[in-house]
C-alpha cells in the first residue's frame, strides 16, 4: 500500500518481528528443553538424552492423566457440539426476546472469572460427590465450552443465506431433510470450529480442574501445573512439548482441512 | 463484502475474541415467517440443563455463601475491607491487569497495522505466529517462561556474559507482567486487526488530497476508525487478565498474589467458605464494572465512527 512511507514499512517490520519472536520463540524453547538429560531447568541443556520422554511413557500417572484428558476433551467436544449446535441455530431462529436473552446467559461463563465458578463447583461436588469423577469434569467442561460452540456456529450462520432452505423446501424437501441436507453442510465449518474450541478448553482447562481432581482422577494440565508448582521433574517438559506436537498438528489440520471445507462452501452458497 | 479465504477464518477466530459484554445483535433480514415458534425453545433445553446446574447453580450458591456463612451477615464483607493485605493484594490484581492491558494495546496496534499493509504470504505467517499461541495451553506457554526467565535460563546466560550475575526477575511483577502480557496479546491483536482490515484505506488518500500530512491523516482518519476494535480488544484483555490464576501464581511469588489465588487459598486451603467467597463477590463487581464502563466508552466511539464513515459517503 502506498500510503505508507517506506521507512514506516521497514521501521514496522522490525518492531513487528521482534514481537513475533517474543510471542513464539518461547514456546519453540520448551522442545530443546525436552530433550536434557539434567534433573533440571538446565539451558541450554548439557547433555541430550530422551529419558523425560521415556519417563512420561512409563509413568501410570503422566499416561493416566493423558487419558483421562483425551476422554473427557473428546466427550465433552461431542456433547458441547450437539447442544451448543443446536441452541445456536434456535437462537438464530426464535423471534422471542427469551432467545435474545438466553444467548447472553449462554456468554457468561466467558466472562465472570473462572475462579469464581471453581469455587462454586468445589462446595457442590463435595456435597453431591462428584469430585474426581469424570462425569462432573465432563459436564463442567461443557458448560465452559458451549460459549465458544455458540460463537463458532453463529459466525457461520450468520454468514449464511436461509433462502436457500426456503428453495429446498419449495422443492420438496421435508424438514428434517433441509436440515441433513442443506443446513449442516453450510454450517459445517463452524460446527467444526466449536468442536475443536471445545476440546481445546477442556484440554486446557486448570482453574476449575483444580477444585474437580481427586488423587484417583487427574487431569494433564493439573500434572503439569502441581509439576511446576511443587517439583522440577523435567517429566512435564516432555508433556509439554507433546502438547505442542499436537497443537501444531491440530493446527496445519484446521488450515488445511477444517478452512478448505470452510471456502468450498463458501462457494456454494454463491457469498 | 468479499472477503479471503483467509480472512473469514480469522475473523471466525477472532469472533470468540471480539465478542465481549454485547453480542452484535443478530436480527435476521429473511426468516421463514415472522410467527413465534415456542418449540424453537426446547432445543435450547440441553444446553440450559448443563449450564444451570453445573454452571449457575453452584456460582450462585458460592456467592450467597458470601453473605450466610458462617452466619447470615455482612461481616465477610467487613473482614475482606478490614484486612490491608486483601486490599492490597485487590489493587494489585487492578494494576497488573492494566498494565498488562496497556502493554498489549501498544504492542498489537502496529503489529495489527503492520499486518494490513503486507502481502498475503506474509500476512499468513505473522497470523499464524499470533494463532499458535491463542491455542496453546496456558500451563505450557507459562511454564517456557519458567525455563526462559529463571536465572540459569537463557536470558540469565546471557546477561551473564554482561557481568550481571543474578537476573533476578523469576518471582518478581516483571515476570508476571512478561508471562501474562504475551498470553493475552492475542486476544488483543486479533479484534483490533479485524476492525482495522475493513477500513477504507481511501479515506486516507482523500485526507491527503486535501492537504493533511500523512501523520495527521493517521491521527484523524485512521486512529478513530480503528478505536472499537482497539476497545474491544482492551475489554477483553483487561477482564481475562482479572480473573488471571496460572501465571501469577507459576512466575510471581506469594507477593504477587491475585484475587484469584486469594479466593482458591480461602476455599480449597483454609475453608473458609465465607471469606472465599466475599473476595469472589468483590471480584465479579470489579470485573463488571469495568465491562460496564468499557462497553459505554465503546458504545461512544462506535457511534461517533458509524456517524464518521456515514459522513464520508454523504
Amino acid at each position: 500500500m502506498n500510503q505508507v512511507s517506506r521507512t514506516t514499512k521497514v521501521l514496522l517490520g522490525a518492531f513487528t518481528t521482534l514481537i513475533a519472536i517474543w510471542l513464539v520463540a518461547p514456546m519453540l524453547i520448551v522442545f530443546p528443553m525436552s530433550f536434557t538429560a539434567d534433573a533440571s531447568f538446565q539451558f541450554p541443556p548439557r547433555e541430550w538424552s530422551a529419558r523425560w520422554y521415556e519417563s512420561f511413557f512409563t509413568s501410570p500417572q503422566w499416561l493416566g492423566a493423558l487419558g483421562n484428558s483425551v476422554l473427557i476433551g473428546v466427550l465433552t467436544a461431542i456433547i458441547a457440539t450437539v447442544a451448543g449446535t443446536i441452541a445456536a441455530i434456535a437462537m438464530h431462529r426464535s423471534k422471542s426476546r427469551m432467545a435474545q436473552s438466553a444467548q447472553m446467559l449462554l456468554l457468561t461463563p466467558m466472562i465472570v472469572p473462572p475462579i469464581i465458578a471453581g469455587a462454586g463447583i468445589y462446595t457442590f461436588f463435595l456435597k453431591s460427590n462428584l469430585v474426581g469423577t469424570v462425569f462432573g469434569f465432563v459436564m463442567v467442561h461443557i458448560a465452559l465450552a458451549l460459549p465458544l460452540v455458540v460463537i463458532a456456529v453463529n459466525a457461520s450462520l450468520s454468514g449464511y443465506d436461509q433462502s436457500l432452505e426456503l428453495a429446498a423446501a419449495s422443492l420438496g424437501a421435508g424438514r428434517l431433510k433441509v436440515f441433513l441436507t442443506v443446513t449442516v453442510p453450510l454450517i459445517a465449518p463452524g460446527v467444526a470450529a466449536g468442536a475443536v474450541f471445545a476440546f481445546v478448553t477442556s484440554f486446557d482447562e486448570v482453574i476449575v480442574s483444580q477444585f474437580m481432581v481427586s488423587p484417583t482422577l487427574q487431569t494433564l494440565p493439573m500434572m503439569m501445573y502441581s509439576s511446576v508448582t511443587r517439583t522440577t521433574d523435567p517429566t512435564i517438559a516432555a508433556a509439554a512439548s507433546l502438547i505442542l506436537g499436537a497443537i501444531i498438528f491440530a493446527f496445519i489440520f484446521f488450515q488445511f482441512v477444517v478452512a478448505p471445507l470452510a471456502r468450498r462452501s463458501k462457494k456454494r452458497t454463491g457469498s | 463484502m468479499p472477503q479471503s479465504p483467509r480472512t473469514s477464518e480469522i475473523s471466525t477466530l477472532s469472533t470468540r475474541a471480539i465478542r465481549t459484554a454485547a453480542l452484535p445483535k443478530q436480527r435476521r433480514p429473511l426468516s421463514e415467517s415472522g410467527r413465534k415458534r415456542p418449540g424453537l425453545l426446547l432445543a435450547l433445553l440441553p444446553a440450559f440443563v448443563v449450564l444451570a446446574i453445573f454452571y449457575f447453580y453452584p456460582m450462585f450458591s458460592v456467592l450467597l455463601m458470601s453473605f450466610t456463612d458462617p452466619e447470615p451477615g455482612l461481616q465477610n464483607f467487613e473482614w475482606f475491607f478490614s484486612q490491608p493485605v486483601n486490599l492490597q493484594v485487590l489493587w494489585r490484581t487492578l494494576i497488573i491487569s492494566f498494565w498488562v492491558t496497556i502493554i498489549c494495546v501498544i504492542l498489537a496496534f502496529p503489529f495489527a497495522f503492520f499486518l494490513t499493509i503486507v502481502k498475503p504470504s506474509t500476512r499468513g505467517l505473522l497470523m499464524l505466529v499470533v494463532l499458535i499461541p491463542f491455542w496453546t495451553s496456558m500451563v505450557v506457554r507459562t511454564f517456557a517462561w519458567v525455563i526462559l526467565l529463571q536465572d540459569s535460563g537463557p536470558i540469565g546466560q546471557f546477561m551473564k556474559l554482561f557481568g550481571v550475575d543474578e537476573l533476578g526477575i523469576m518471582r518478581t511483577p516483571t515476570a508476571v507482567l512478561i508471562g501474562m502480557a504475551q498470553v493475552l496479546m492475542p486476544f488483543v491483536v486479533l479484534p483490533i486487526y479485524t476492525t482495522m482490515s475493513k477500513i477504507d484505506m481511501r479515506l486516507l488518500t482523500a485526507a491527503r488530497s486535501l492537504g493533511a500530512r500523512p501523520s495527521k491523516a493517521f491521527v484523524t482518519v485512521y486512529l478513530p476508525l480503528s478505536l472499537p476494535g482497539i476497545a474491544s480488544g482492551t475489554l477483553l484483555c483487561f477482564v481475562m487478565a482479572l480473573g488471571f490464576y496460572i501465571t501469577p501464581a507459576m512466575l510471581g511469588s506469594s507477593r504477587e498474589a491475585f484475587l484469584s489465588t486469594l479466593i482458591q487459598g480461602q476455599v480449597q486451603g483454609q475453608s473458609n467458605w465465607g471469606y472465599g467467597s466475599a473476595i469472589g463477590l468483590v471480584l465479579l463487581v470489579v470485573t463488571l464494572i469495568i465491562l460496564g464502563v468499557t462497553s459505554a466508552i465503546g458504545r461512544k466511539t462506535g457511534g461517533s465512527v458509524h456517524d464518521m464513515v456515514g459522513g464520508s459517503k454523504a
